[in-house]
């Protein structure tokens, strides 16, 4: 791979073990070369981001019964006064 | 009392005692579970029977479908303890006509995986042969579907290959219907582009049913086709079908597997189809662009998960960034291969490698399903291995490198790419299970449920 696991990996936030960095390394090496195969496809033609054509549909802009606040923040550990709280970071 | 029956004769029966049904089903779903691991979580069912065409009838729900009050975790430790505050729109069709979740089967995490090794709750293990994989993703689903002692039917989920691959290793059938055919609302996504939900049953008939129950057009799927729910027949045969039989499909297949196939296809024509060997000359460029085009849509769906909302939480410290805690959960919650495919999906979208990577994937793409299309013009239905394989002992599947691991998609990559739909039908009789692989065009499905209905009665 042209790029380090580790530049990669931050992008995604993620932090790597210096055993985790070593192995995805090799993994990713070996990965990227396989799939350098798609290098000898000559393809003219349009890409598909959708196997089928869709149309982007909205629904009707009518009023509709949401989530309450409750259940909303029913799964998180960190609420306060009715919001979802993150870490202080000013 | 047994209640080892189809699941046509138990919602057509009428003398059935429902609380002595669910007593058995429930003890014998626990007795399982504690030696195969099919399941994150097992419900208990209630003996409170519901009315409609799934009357009284479990049906598993795999993990990565969210269930209302009931942990959906997709497999993976960062979604450990959420429980949606809704259902996902298939489930709410089930449960609108009278059948009971049994559980949340197990899977890969994110349905990252071929043999269901990479689930944050334990490794489901194939009925037939405990050393032996289930398959993946859908492992959970296969494994109930071919263990279960009582009628049942799976709701599964498909990427790249994760209802056909169980099936094939179980013994089971698997549908994979068209993309879009049926809703994801409440889908825990892995790649948006090519996620399927679909069920897995002992008998074609099974698959039939469920497909009724949750296909149409939901509104709360954006991507979902305009098609109107039907009735989704088994019957009629397939005389005066052609069948295509692409050549590139039994390259590197165990002979065993290709030997089943191909019997199988000679009965077909017994049966009245007729059969052509062609050629999809972009099968091998299918596998690369596959892994390419859901590991950056991977790459993308899971960065929801920053341990705030739900899931797996990390403890908040003054002075710590954002990122810092983002960071931190994430790299706690997520597993190996989940790591791996962020990775390689973020990769393949950075500035100065999107156009040689993710965009000539999708170009690639649209080769493949150009490719189908051709074919379909002169033949009704394909027919293929569903896998290259058996199901392999775990201490095989060890000895596999990321990308060998990679490469036992290569013959459920190409027709999950082009969203076709596809169905895998146990096609041999020996030890172990042997899949028959049936794909058609878009919104076919009847036509390789019929077909599927001749496999099951000339195997």
């Amino acid at each position: 791979m042209p790029v380090s696991v580790e530049k990669v990996a931050k992008a995604a936030r993620l932090n790597l073990t210096p055993d985790e960095k070593k192995r995805f390394q090799k993994d990713m090496d070996s990965i990227v070369e396989a799939f350098s195969l798609l290098d000898e496809v000559k393809a003219d033609c349009e890409p598909s981001f959708q196997p089928l054509p869709v149309k982007g549909t909205l629904r009707s802009d009518s009023e509709e019964k949401s989530l309450s606040q409750k259940d909303a923040l029913a799964n998180t550990k960190h609420k306060e006064r009715g919001y979802f709280k993150g870490p202080r970071a000013v | 009392m047994g209640y080892n029956i189809s699941v046509s004769e138990f919602l057509e029966s009428r003398d059935i005692d429902y609380g002595d049904f669910v007593a058995y089903v429930n003890a014998e779903t626990r007795r399982l579970n504690s030696k195969l691991f099919f399941f994150q979580s097992v419900c208990e069912l209630k003996t409170v029977e519901q009315n409609g065409k799934l009357s009284g009838l479990p049906v598993s729900v795999k993990d990565c479908i969210c269930t209302k009050g009931i942990q959906s975790s997709a497999g993976s430790a960062i979604l450990e303890g959420y429980k949606p505050p809704f259902d996902a729109t298939v489930v709410s069709a089930i449960k609108n006509e009278g059948s009971q979740i049994l559980g949340k089967t197990n899977q890969d995490e994110f349905g990252f995986g071929t043999f269901s090794v990479n689930s944050g709750y334990g490794v489901p293990k194939n009925p037939l042969d405990p050393e032996r994989t289930c398959g993946g993703s859908s492992g959970g689903a296969g494994g109930i579907t071919a263990a279960a002692t009582f009628p049942h039917i799976a709701l599964a989920e498909s990427t790249g290959g994760s209802i056909s691959c169980p099936a094939s290793f179980c013994g089971v059938v698997g549908l994979t219907p068209t993309y879009g055919l049926v809703s994801r609302y409440g889908l825990i996504d892995y790649a948006n582009s090519l996620d399927k939900i679909g069920p897995m049953g002992k008998t074609v008939d099974d698959v039939a049913l469920m497909l009724s129950i949750i296909a149409g057009y939901d509104e709360m799927d954006s991507t979902s086709l305009p098609e109107k729910q039907k009735h989704y027949s088994t019957e009629g045969g397939i005389k005066g079908m052609v069948i295509g039989v692409p050549k590139e499909y039994f390259e590197n297949v165990d002979e065993q597997v290709s030997k089943s196939v191909w019997n199988t296809i000679k009965k077909m024509e017994s049966a009245g189809a007729s059969y052509v060997e062609i050629s999809l000359p972009s099968t091998k460029y299918a596998l690369s662009a596959y892994y390419i085009i859901a590991t950056a849509e991977a790459s993308t769906n899971l960065a929801r998960y920053c341990g705030l909302r739900y899931g797996l939480h990390s403890e908040l410290k003054e002075g710590q960034s954002f990122n810092e805690y983002y960071a931190k959960t994430r790299s706690a919650g997520f597993g190996e291969e989940a790591k791996r495919r962020i990775i390689l999906g973020t990769f393949a979208r950075m500035s100065g490698y999107r156009d040689q990577y993710y965009m000539k994937a999708l170009k690639v793409r649209t080769l493949v399903i150009n490719e189908f299309k051709k074919a379909f013009k002169k033949c009704d239905l394909l027919a293929a291995p569903t896998m290259p394989i058996t199901a392999p002992k775990f201490s095989d599947i060890q000895k596999l490198t990321p990308l060998e691991n990679y490469q036992m998609d290569v013959l459920t990559v190409p027709p999950n790419l082009a969203g076709i739909p596809m169905l895998s039908v146990p096609c041999s009789s020996g030890k172990l299970p042997v899949g028959m692989h049936l794909m058609a065009d878009y919104l076919q499905e009847e036509r390789l449920l019929k077909a599927g209905k001749v496999v099951e009665a000339v195997k």
